[in-house]
């Protein structure tokens, strides 16, 4: 369903109020609901308090596009980076939810409060002593922050133990998006770039994939400490007790591959100034509705941190308390639904 | 992403793919890197350069080439021709010596490697036992004599390389009976020369380092003559009746000695220091000729009077009363003289002398008076001034073909007319399918045509933009033309002159226009020359005018060179290219881009600051746009020339060092004292090696950002007519791609033809384009809508080009470091793209559209991108859908600057650097390929046996 209504930019008022005015404009004043936005970087955000309430009214441009759904089926996975870009996906799972009998998630903090920076994916299909790290360097203005060499390894052969070259992290500039993470180590060795093995390439050639895909980067490493590695089977990690989730999906080697595919279309959009004068992202094959003019980037998790105000899964993600872990599943590789489980993984 | 990887298997494509492309070096153009010996067969006419890096190369008529490398890269010391042979013996640093043979092989000749061999002595024995220091093919064609540091001359036969040892040669029996006073334990250490008497095959000529020479008797094995030089060998030289031999000496004398059978220890007949009475430099080599008029060519090299010329490198002709002294410019490595191989040939009559210097080869004609020099149809000095950037122009009209040649000529008249002597062989290549010529700009401002056609790069036409500028070193300053009475006669010889006066006059980017033969040059100080072809000396008045790229920018100085100070009033230009219009930059940094439309007679040109477009029919500039982000100070200050600077002096010091290297292992004197140096050589590389595992290379991982320095570099410029603003009307269009990923468009309004003087030229920017992944922007392109890239300016009006289509679509293709992308036009949206570096990790460093025609079929052909990545490796990538065709390892990726100076041609064909003076052909298509085709027959040999002479005589042990 949708509904148009029109707010007094200058004075957006309390977020209470905003929700009871969504409440009363759909109808549904007992229902619990999450709320949802996009912003300028066609990102679906929640609005639920007066802070970030505030920034995607400022933000709106003129429209401000508002998403509502249920709190008992949401999900939760169509917030943060990219989404709007997977749109069919969201819109999929926000507009029609039923169509997919899902589990329902545990909710241990509010993760989807927040714009991932950075994640550990494909833990599923992956050996435990390697790590599938995802940075998303798209808005924010964080360096990434980090230095490769050469290095080797040694590799078990079937001639018996073998020293290899490899390339390995040399240095985590304080401050940057790969310290901040904590999922990547000094002489944590790289494996792969967005699902390209390295192995056989040089320094500079490996170099150049990382910038060139540093806009959504992927590296799988083996970490140079491998006791704090992901493992599977939760009953075999708990000392604290905590229930991990972890649904393993049938094995789906193509995953990658189609994470990648659906990735290529949202990883970088030109910008065209026509005539006019007036910048403009360059058309996609589903261009948004809305044109969007302004380009400045906001950092809305930097500014939720800062201001305190919010829980901060991010606290515990700095701290290396804990990592999340998404998991794509593909389900039906025509439609190209995602659908992410966030799992918790104590360490 | 995948689907890029892996590309459907359809096997049509496949078959035709085979049909289209095809990758082969085909041909080394230039002159050989590093020379280090010669040699040359009279009886094939061929001539035989070796090299520091164990490439041996074979040259005779034009387009006669060979080309061999001995396995182990070491360093040609000597090369002897088998005499009546298509055989040749080389001898490498390694004391090895190795066996080539040109073999016959369906329809051509071929040269192969056969055997090899390293003298061995007994176990024990010190390596200086068996230290190859001279070589003798002896005309028997049975065995090579082979002298040594010990003294001793081995016998080996040939082809099998069997140590023949009851036939030795020992110092001890040479010693027995030379007198005892002229004895010593020395004076039979190290063989110098052996040469076999030119009557008499039974009788070789021994000569040792400290002076004595003596006459082998190889029947009865015994010495039949005695001569006790005084002075340390240098040389021998038979004279061509064998009464007389001729030595040469450390001390810059030459010796005279008489052979007859009365005398068994002859004195010396004449003794003579030719630059004395000062102590004066070793004379290395000498020949003495013959005449019919009875006054012989004594023709030496060095001998100078050591403190005043004993930088020179110098040889020295002497007939008569007339003498020469021929100046190279840089050290001679050998040389040798044609002359009258008719065995029945009384007189040896020299026609040439063949001179391998360092950097480049010399060619005397020795019989017309004044001596002229020969200009070469092959092995041209590419680097005579270091080569800057290149250009590659197929298929020239006949008429600017005709233009260029005949402006050429007429730099070319202190040649000497003499046919080219060095003939041997026949080229059966196909006359080569189009004319092609090959632009190179050089350090000192000058452009060299080249005739790319065929197999022999050859210098057709030298342009210089030095004459528009005032520098400092003005041109008449240095052509010091000897006195009469000046003494040493030396005159300078040769082309080589890697000193350039001014290194803002250096070239970096040429265009020729073919059809209408305007050319324009740009430069190192923002200098843009824009020239005419006049077939007739010419004095005018260059236009001037000055584009200022940081109109907008206030308060930067720019900390790079100044511009240069142009001459006033009209300038005289020799037949050619003239220039008519200059355009500065301000500031004046390098220009990076040039683009000419010779139909809208626009120029455009782009340094790091901006670029900007200039009309030269009204001569006016149109425009000018400043790139430059405004924090980027490095472009600012103008840094690239320090930058350069100092990679440049870093070359200077590292070649310094690796020449003293090499030199120290050169010398031969004790081989125990060889193997030091290379120990010493052995351990400084590990210690480098192990620094470098000290500290490890990083490399920072970062994404690029709008502040990084030189976004503004204007790397590409293009003009397309095409549609920019809306799809119902094309219109004339500017592109231009810079460094930071962004590519700006103007859209042009040039007055129609009859209007063209009366109304100005409009520009106004139409569109910007900004890549997100912010990488450098190479290559801009439009595909009309047939999907084909519009043709070159009056392409079309000459008939040569199909009209675009103009009716359907028109798409934009941007091609940066990382990415291929094609958009839409007028509406630019992503339609394409390939993300090379995300996929291999290596990036776009030259690309050009190609043509590749199938060589099943005529009918068949289609454009292509060629595309040189940072690892070294060519791939062809499809048009429009931009599929990876093939994929070729073609240069070493270290080898950065032969990656820099490559070129593509439009069909399919390219050129690299190899080294400074060499460009390695390569082709990437099945139809189109040259390379020499030859072959060498054995001529008749005469049943008369002293043919075989004249090649003897090469075979000097030669000091270098």
């Amino acid at each position: 369903e949708f509904r148009r209504f029109s707010l007094e930019r200058s004075k957006p008022g309390k977020f209470e109020e905003f929700y009871g005015l969504l409440q009363h404009v759909h109808k549904i004043p007992n229902v619990d609901v999450l709320v949802g936005y996009t912003d300028i970087h066609g990102d679906l955000l929640p609005i639920n308090n007066d802070d970030n309430y505030h920034k995607a009214v400022s933000t709106a441009n003129p429209l401000l596009r508002i998403f509502i759904q249920r709190k008992e089926d949401a999900d939760y996975s169509a917030f943060g980076t990219d989404t709007m870009t997977r749109k069919k996906n969201v819109l999929s799972n926000v507009l029609r939810p039923d169509n997919h009998k899902k589990k329902p998630h545990i909710v241990i903090s509010m993760p989807q409060d927040f714009r991932p920076v950075s994640s550990i994916i494909d833990v599923d299909i992956l050996p435990e002593t390697h790590r599938r790290v995802r940075l998303y360097k798209y808005g924010t203005d964080k360096p990434l922050g980090f230095y490769i060499r050469d290095g080797s390894s040694v590799r078990v052969t079937p001639h018996g133990l073998e020293k290899v070259p490899g390339i390995f992290i040399s240095r985590l500039v304080p401050g940057g998006l790969a310290q901040s993470t904590g999922l990547l180590a000094v002489n944590d060795e790289v494996l792969e770039v967005n699902g390209i093995e390295v192995s056989g390439k040089s320094l500079d050639q490996v170099t150049d994939m990382m910038i060139a895909n540093s806009r959504n980067l992927i590296i799988t490493v083996r970490p140079a400490n491998q006791r704090n590695n992901v493992v599977r089977n939760s009953q075999t990690s708990g000392s604290s007790g905590q229930s991990t989730e972890s649904s393993l999906p049938s094995s789906t080697p193509n995953i990658l591959a189609n994470f990648l595919q659906g990735e290529e279309e949202s990883d970088e959009e030109d910008i065209i100034i026509e005539d006019s004068g007036e910048p403009q992202q360059i058309p996609k094959a589903a261009p948004t509705s809305e044109s969007l003019e302004s380009l400045t980037q906001i950092e809305l998790l930097h500014e939720s941190t800062q201001n305190g105000f919010l829980p901060s899964n991010e606290m515990n993600l700095n701290h290396s308390a804990g990592s999340i872990s998404m998991e794509y599943e593909v389900q039906d590789p025509e439609h190209e639904s995602l659908e992410e489980d966030e799992t918790i993984i104590k360490l | 992403m995948r689907r890029f990887l892996r590309p459907g298997h359809d096997p049509v494509r496949e078959r035709l793919k085979r049909d289209l492309f095809q990758f082969n070096k085909t041909v080394e153009h230039g002159f050989p890197h590093q020379p280090s010996a010669l040699g040359y067969s009279p009886f094939l006419r061929l001539m035989a350069i070796g090299t520091r890096s164990g490439a041996i190369k074979l040259y005779g008529a034009p387009g006669v080439e060979f080309m061999g490398l001995h396995e182990e890269n070491n360093t040609v010391m000597q090369i002897h021709f088998i005499p009546d042979q298509c055989q040749l013996v080389t001898l490498l640093d390694d004391n090895s010596l190795h066996l080539w043979t040109l073999k016959q092989h369906s329809g051509t000749s071929e040269l192969r490697e056969e055997h090899r061999f390293t003298l061995k002595g007994p176990p024990g024995s010190p390596p200086s036992a068996t230290q190859i220091t001279a070589v003798l093919p002896h005309s028997s064609r049975e065995v090579l004599y082979l002298g040594t540091e010990s003294g001793n001359i081995f016998v080996v036969e040939l082809p099998s390389f069997r140590v023949l040892e009851d036939r030795t040669i020992t110092s001890e029996a040479v010693q027995q009976r030379v007198p005892e006073e002229y004895c010593n334990r020395r004076s039979c250490e190290l063989v110098e020369a052996l040469r076999e008497h030119p009557k008499n095959p039974d009788q070789i000529l021994i000569g040792y380092s400290r002076g004595l020479i003596v006459l082998w008797d190889l029947q009865n094995n015994k010495v039949t003559h005695h001569f006790l030089g005084s002075q340390q060998l240098e040389n021998l030289y038979w004279q061509r009746d064998g009464s007389k031999f001729i030595s040469c000496h450390y001390d810059g004398s030459y010796t005279q000695w008489p052979v007859s059978s009365d005398n068994r220890q002859p004195e010396p007949l004449e003794n003579t220091v030719p630059y004395g009475p000062f102590p004066c430099k070793a004379i290395s080599k000498i020949y003495w000729q013959t005449t019919r008029n009875g006054l012989p060519y004594i023709i030496f090299q060095g001998g100078m009077p050591r403190a005043s010329y004993g930088d020179r490198h110098s040889i020295s002709v002497v007939h008569g009363s007339q003498q020469t002294a021929f100046d190279f410019t840089s050290r001679v490595i050998d040389f040798f003289i044609i002359f009258s191989s008719e065995p029945t040939a009384e007189f040896d009559d020299p026609s040439a002398m063949v001179v391998l210097a360092e950097e480049e080869l010399v060619v005397i004609d020795l019989k017309t008076a004044g001596w002229p020099a020969v200009h070469p149809p092959y092995l041209a000095s590419l680097h005579c001034s270091a080569i800057t950037c290149s250009h590659h122009v197929s298929n020239i009209p006949l008429k600017l073909w005709e233009r260029i040649i005949s402006a050429g000529s007429k730099q070319n008249i202190h040649y000497s007319n003499m046919p080219w002597p060095i003939d041997g062989g026949t080229n059966i290549a196909p006359d080569p399918p189009q004319r092609d010529l090959l632009l190179t700009g050089h350090e000192d401002g000058t452009v060299r045509f080249w005739d790319a056609s065929g197999v022999c790069l050859h210098l057709l036409y030298k342009l210089s933009t030095v004459r528009v500028f005032l520098t400092d070193a003005d041109p008449n300053d240095n052509m010091n033309t000897p006195g009469e009475d000046e003494w040493p006669p030396l005159r300078k010889v040769g082309t080589f002159d890697p000193y350039s006066d001014d290194p803002r006059l250096g070239i970096q980017k040429i265009y020729l226009c073919k059809y209408s033969g305007y050319l324009a040059v740009a430069g190192t100080a923002g200098q843009v020359l824009v020239m005419e072809l006049n077939d007739e000396d010419a004095e005018h008045v260059v236009d001037h005018a000055e584009a200022d790229l940081l109109q907008d920018q206030e308060g930067y100085r720019w900390k790079g060179h100044e511009k240069l100070k142009t001459r006033d009033g009209p300038v005289r230009f020799e037949a050619g290219f003239q220039p008519f219009v200059l355009v500065q930059c301000q500031p004046p940094a390098v220009v990076t881009s040039l683009a000419l439309h010779s139909e809208w007679k626009l120029v455009a040109f782009g340094t790091s600051h901006g670029f900007g477009l200039f009309d030269h029919q009204q001569k006016r500039l149109v425009f000018v746009k400043c790139t430059l982000h405004p924090s980027d100070q490095l472009a600012l200050e103008g840094p690239l020339s320090r930058v350069k600077s100092l990679k440049k002096s870093l070359r200077q010091s590292f070649r310094r060092i690796r020449r003293s290297r090499v030199s120290s292992r050169k010398r031969r004197g004790g081989s125990g004292n060889a193997s030091e140096v290379q120990e010493a050589n052995a351990k400084f590389d590990q210690e480098a090696l192990q620094e470098m595992e000290l500290a490890p290379v990083q490399r920072k991982i970062e994404a690029r950002s709008a502040e990084d320095s030189f976004t503004g570099f204007v790397r590409t410029l293009y003009f397309a007519d095409t549609f920019l603003r809306d799809s119902s009307r094309h219109c004339p269009s500017l592109w231009a791609g810079t460094n930071g990923g962004t590519v700006y468009a103007f859209c042009l309004r040039v007055p129609p033809a009859e209007r063209r003087m009366d109304e100005p030229v409009r520009a106004e920017q139409a569109k910007e384009i900004q890549l997100m992944h912010r990488a450098p922007v190479v290559g801009i392109l439009v595909l009309d809508g047939r999907s084909t890239p519009l043709p070159e300016p009056l392409e079309v009006a000459h008939d040569l080009s199909k009209s675009p289509d103009m009716q359907g679509s028109h798409q934009l293709l941007v091609v940066s470091e990382e990415q291929f992308k094609v958009f839409t036009l007028p509406k630019v949206s992503s339609k394409l793209k390939l993300k090379l570096t995300a996929l291999e990790g290596c990036r776009v460093r030259k690309v050009t559209v190609a043509n590749f025609g199938s060589c099943k079929t005529d009918d068949y052909s289609e454009n292509d991108l060629a595309v040189l990545t940072n690892l070294g490796d060519i791939q062809i990538i499809s048009l429009p859908f931009l599929k990876l065709q093939i994929r070729y390892p073609c240069i070493r990726k270290e080898d950065v600057s032969g990656i820099a100076s490559c070129v593509f041609t439009k069909y399919g064909q390219g050129f690299y650097l190899i080294s400074p003076s060499e460009f390695e052909r390569f082709s990437l298509s099945s139809k189109w390929l040259v390379e020499p085709r030859c072959i060498v027959d054995i001529p008749e040999v005469t049943s008369n046996n002293h043919v075989h002479n004249k090649s003897g005589m090469e075979n000097a042990a030669r000091k270098s």
